[in-house]
């Protein structure tokens, strides 16, 4: 029996501990926020924390956890509500949005160690996070506007509205700014 | 197709498919509303059947609760296409962002194609659901005016309420569906669409993604993260080498594994392999861990067949030959060959792209439930009609039976518009009458895949003595996915209009031809298809011209272009595909072919003869490409070390692709677009050694990482034109924008990819 704590609830498991933890989180806990991508440490769908160290939940046997508090990422905040969170959707960062689990948790967890992170130390976090679709550009924007730092790797005019702040005049305001910002070259 | 009718005046109840039961959820029959299957399965956490609504065509409900529910029928795998859609019903309906619901259709024939590949989505859907939106604005204007008693000119709906401006009345459209409802849908003709200075969503907003919060709180649910009460989970041993066969095997081993349940073997395959099964060894378990260790304790003797014999390094050789007995004549423009004797010099070259492979981060993956004669599926499928066509045919009931409900795709790029991993579980949940989730893990979408065809080219181009082509020939090997669908098939043909008949230089004498290339693997689209090596043989060689006549590449390019002209190939001895398109609609239009490509430099400061206004070290390369009846340019800046290694410093990407509904999204297109080229370029390389496929993770198929990738400019030419595509056009230019800027750089013109076997990045 392994008792496990994730996202400040206590869980019991059962079964073969040497499955990874990915798949104890999602085939048995139903924590399917965490993405299954290569299970070799290749690709960071699947990083999780762990005490706040990101770790590649693919390849880290669920008995090597220990007493360690998991946090996923339906855990890095109560409403989605981490500055990260909220970034990532007034950018649009995803696209397909299946890296993007991963991607967060190793940018929280860089954030937490380093909150004015240079373009370098977010190049060394962030890199062991593939992204097929190429969203790189403006992840590392998201940190960046996360931690309320200048952007510079993405075109500031094509940041995008939160969904629930669309109202007509912010609309028309936007529309102008396209304009003038030459999306209409 | 692009009929509309008003639903909710039929008796609609026995084609809303409530009759397969089981999945009307209190559906009140005495309600006007056709509940979709997507909502009523629980895909979508709202469910009212208590409300009156009427529901002008398929991809459009108005409820009475004033909530605009739009059916999206294509799949979201990255492109946006949950949010482009809907703003275009939103805005010609005059509705309110926030009381939109997006609802995922089914697989259905009802909707037309829902096949989302080919970039076409916004190309074919753009107008009808223009038309929709506008047929449903009309009639609920017409409803107030019969409420109100005025004329129907003096209604105007604004933001999800008519108004009449006289008497300063609004209503709801909530309030209005029930008079709508029984009204006729306008007549075509009569249609008023809002002009575009009208519009609010279309072409203008930054509109925020519908999934995003979903996905940014790891609560989308993509097809790896279907969960069926007792769902078994399978992982399926297949076939190294394509069409190979299960000698012997021995399950002994992998059925003590803990957690496994059963191993049933699949029938082999028999070619040609369309969007069957490949056969193998399934594991079935109570998670994917066992399932994976069951396979892994596998003991199966394989026998290869025919395909056994297929080598990378060998196959490469013969396609060479190939090229040199082209065996097609794909275009014959004037008269090549008098034309190459009668030219000043000859330049040639040979281009080389191998086999390459999808990786969308999330594997296949697809959930069937069978049970009551019929079947259920949730699946990241592309493509879900040809999904319940297959699925129908394999398990053998009428595809009326077969539900295919379209998760989200954690990526497609064309794999998961191939359904064989629905036909899977389809399969093994028939047999074992249980919920199966089929799993592809990393290693089996490498190995077994549907490749993007390995190709060699040949380019000859004959110069007068001004330096000006007078003949251009081209000719490839490559096998072609008609091999997949026909077995056999062993030459290339609507290939060639991906980038190579179409070729839009102004050339008085042009010759297209292939040769002869027998498949060994499953041959497949990958996004942008054979514009990939196409562009970089033409965009390569373009430049290899300008250099060889000591002029500049961009003004090379544009004077090999030549002059405003729509080009009709068709002319010239060939037929050319054009996307599925016309050429009235959809010209191959040199004027915007040259537009792209001088806005680009200009973006990038590109200034013939003179690049002193770069950083120091820093060089530029260029490329442009039609496809997918878009047009993209690529400037791509490099540095070098003195290692030798080259370093990306900025991508600059300019596309006309028409009308741009969603700009927000283009863009992020676009960036993608030129990642997925990097990664090509740099790494894409799929080998095969005795038939079997010798890469099969990230290790050794790399993708581009964050720090290899530039900061990407994009910029969106104003268009009128209509919409073409936007997800794959983007990547073709990038390839030989990269090896041209290398050669600026260097000197070194590199002509096979990928970059990494020259040890400079
Ligand atoms: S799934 Fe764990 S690193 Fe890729
Ligand atoms: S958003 Fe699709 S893989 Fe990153």
């Amino acid at each position: 029996m392994i008792s496990l704590m994730i996202n400040g609830k206590q869980h019991h498991y059962n079964d073969d501990e040497n499955m990874p933890l990915l798949w104890v989180l999602r085939d048995i806990l139903k924590y399917t926020g965490t993405k299954y991508g290569c299970g070799k440490g290749l690709c960071g769908a699947c990083t999780v924390h762990l005490d706040g160290q990101p770790i590649r939940s693919c390849v880290m046997p669920v008995s090597a956890v220990g007493k360690q508090k998991i946090t996923t990422i339906e855990g890095l905040s109560n409403n989605g509500d981490h500055p990260l969170q909220q970034a990532w959707q007034q950018l649009n960062v995803p696209q397909c949005g299946y890296c993007q689990s991963g991607q967060l948790m190793s940018a929280a967890a860089l954030l937490a160690e380093n909150p004015k992170p240079t373009e370098q130390d977010i190049d060394l976090a962030m890199s062991g996070n593939l992204c097929r679709c190429g969203t790189y550009n403006r992840i590392k924007a998201g940190i960046q506007m996360a931690a309320g730092m200048k952007v510079t790797s993405f075109n500031i005019d094509d940041f995008a509205l939160d969904k629930q702040s669309i109202d007509e005049q912010a609309i028309d305001k936007l529309a102008m700014d396209a304009t003038a910002k030459g999306v209409k070259s | 197709m692009n009929k509309i009718e008003n639903v909710s005046r039929r008796g609609f109840l026995k084609n809303l498919g409530f009759s397969s039961g089981a999945l009307v959820l209190g559906v009140q029959f005495s309600a006007l509303l056709p509940i979709p299957k997507a909502l009523a399965q629980g895909l979508i956490a709202t469910t009212d059947a208590n409300k009156t609504s009427f529901e002008p065509n398929v991809y459009l409900t108005i409820h009475s609760d004033n909530t605009v529910a739009i059916v999206v029928h294509r799949s979201e795998m990255g492109q946006g296409i949950r949010t482009t859609i809907p703003m275009i019903v939103a805005d010609e309906l005059e509705a309110d962002w926030q009381k939109i619901q997006v609802i995922q259709g089914l697989g259905d024939k009802k909707y037309g194609s829902q096949n989302t590949d080919g970039s076409r989505s916004i190309r074919h859907f753009y107008q009808p659901l223009r038309e929709a939106g506008a047929s449903a604005r009309m009639m609920l204007e017409q409803a107030a005016a019969e409420l109100w008693q005025v004329p129907i000119n003096e209604c105007q709906a604004i933001k999800n309420q008519v108004k009449h401006a006289k008497s300063n009345k609004i209503v709801a459209f909530g309030d209005l569906v029930a008079i709508a409802a029984k009204l006729a849908v306008p007549d075509k003709t009569k249609l008023v669409l809002k002009s575009k200075q009208d519009f609010r969503f279309i072409g203008k907003a930054n509109v925020a993604l519908v999934d995003g919060k979903d996905i940014v709180t790891g609560n989308a649910t993509f097809g790896f993260d279907v969960e069926l009460p007792n769902m078994r989970f399978a992982v399926i041993a297949r076939p190294p080498v394509l069409a190979g066969k299960v000698k012997s095997f021995n399950s002994d081993k992998a059925k003590k594994i803990n957690g496994v349940i059963d191993v049933i073997q699949l029938d082999d395959l028999t070619e040609p392999a369309i969007f069957k099964p490949l056969g193998g060894i399934a594991v079935i378990a109570t998670n994917t861990w066992a399932a994976i260790q069951g396979r892994d304790a596998l003991e199966v003797e394989w026998q290869a067949g025919e395909h056994g014999n297929y080598n990378s390094s060998s196959y490469k050789q013969a396609l060479a030959k190939s090229c040199d007995n082209p065996t097609a004549d794909l275009r014959q423009k004037g008269d090549v060959s008098a034309a190459f004797k009668n030219a000043n010099r000859v330049v040639k070259a040979d281009y080389f792209v191998p086999q390459l492979i999808h990786a969308p981060m999330e594997p296949p993956a697809a959930t069937a439930h069978f049970h009551d004669g019929i079947i259920d599926i949730w699946a990241c499928t592309q493509t879900p009609q040809s999904a319940q066509s297959n699925v129908a045919q394999a398990i053998g009931i009428a595809a009326e039976n077969v539900n295919i409900n379209v998760t989200l795709l954690g990526g497609g790029f064309g794999r998961k518009s191939k359904p064989d991993f629905v036909v899977e579980a389809a399969l093994l949940s028939k047999q074992l009458n249980m919920p199966i989730k089929v799993l592809w893990t990393r290693e089996d979408e490498i190995k077994n895949g549907y490749y993007h065809a390995v190709s060699y080219q040949k380019l000859s181009a004959g110069l007068d003595s001004s330096n000006k082509v007078i003949a251009w020939q081209h000719t490839e090997a490559a096998p072609t996915i008609s091999s997949t669908f026909s077995k056999g098939a062993d030459t290339i043909g609507f290939e060639a209009s991906l980038g190579m008949i179409d070729v839009p230089f102004d050339i008085a004498n042009v010759y297209c031809g292939a040769g002869k290339a027998t498949a060994h693997t499953r041959i497949g689209w990958m996004r942008s298809v054979t514009n990939i090596n196409h562009a970089f043989a033409v965009c390569s060689f373009a430049d290899e011209l300008a250099v060889a006549s000591k002029t500049d590449s961009k003004d090379y390019l544009l004077a090999l272009i030549g002059k405003d002209r729509h080009i009709d190939i068709n002319k010239e001895n060939a037929e050319y595909g054009n996307y599925g398109e016309t050429l009235d609609k959809f010209p191959l239009d040199t004027a915007r072919l040259k537009k792209v490509l001088t806005q680009v430099s200009n973006m990038a400061n590109w200034h013939s003869n003179d690049k002193g206004k770069l950083p120091n070290g820093h060089v530029l390369g260029i490329a442009v490409h039609r496809s997918f009846a878009s047009y993209v340019a690529s400037v791509v800046q490099i540095s070098t070390n003195a290692q030798g290694k080259i370093k990306l410093e900025r991508i600059y990407m300019c596309v006309d692709c028409g009308i741009a509904v969603n700009p927000e999204r283009i863009k992020s297109q676009m960036e993608g677009a030129a990642i997925f080229a990097i990664s090509l370029a740099f790494y894409g390389e799929v080998t095969a050694k005795a038939g079997v496929i010798e890469q099969g993770n990230f290790d050794d198929y790399p993708i581009a990482r964050m720090n290899e990738v530039p900061p990407i400019d994009v910029q969106i030419i104003a268009s009128d034109a209509p919409p073409g595509g936007v997800g794959e056009p983007g990547v073709p230019p990038v390839a030989p924008a990269i090896c041209n800027a290398i050669f600026a750089a260097t000197g070194k013109r590199y002509r096979e990819l990928p970059l990494n076997q020259y040890g400079i990045i």
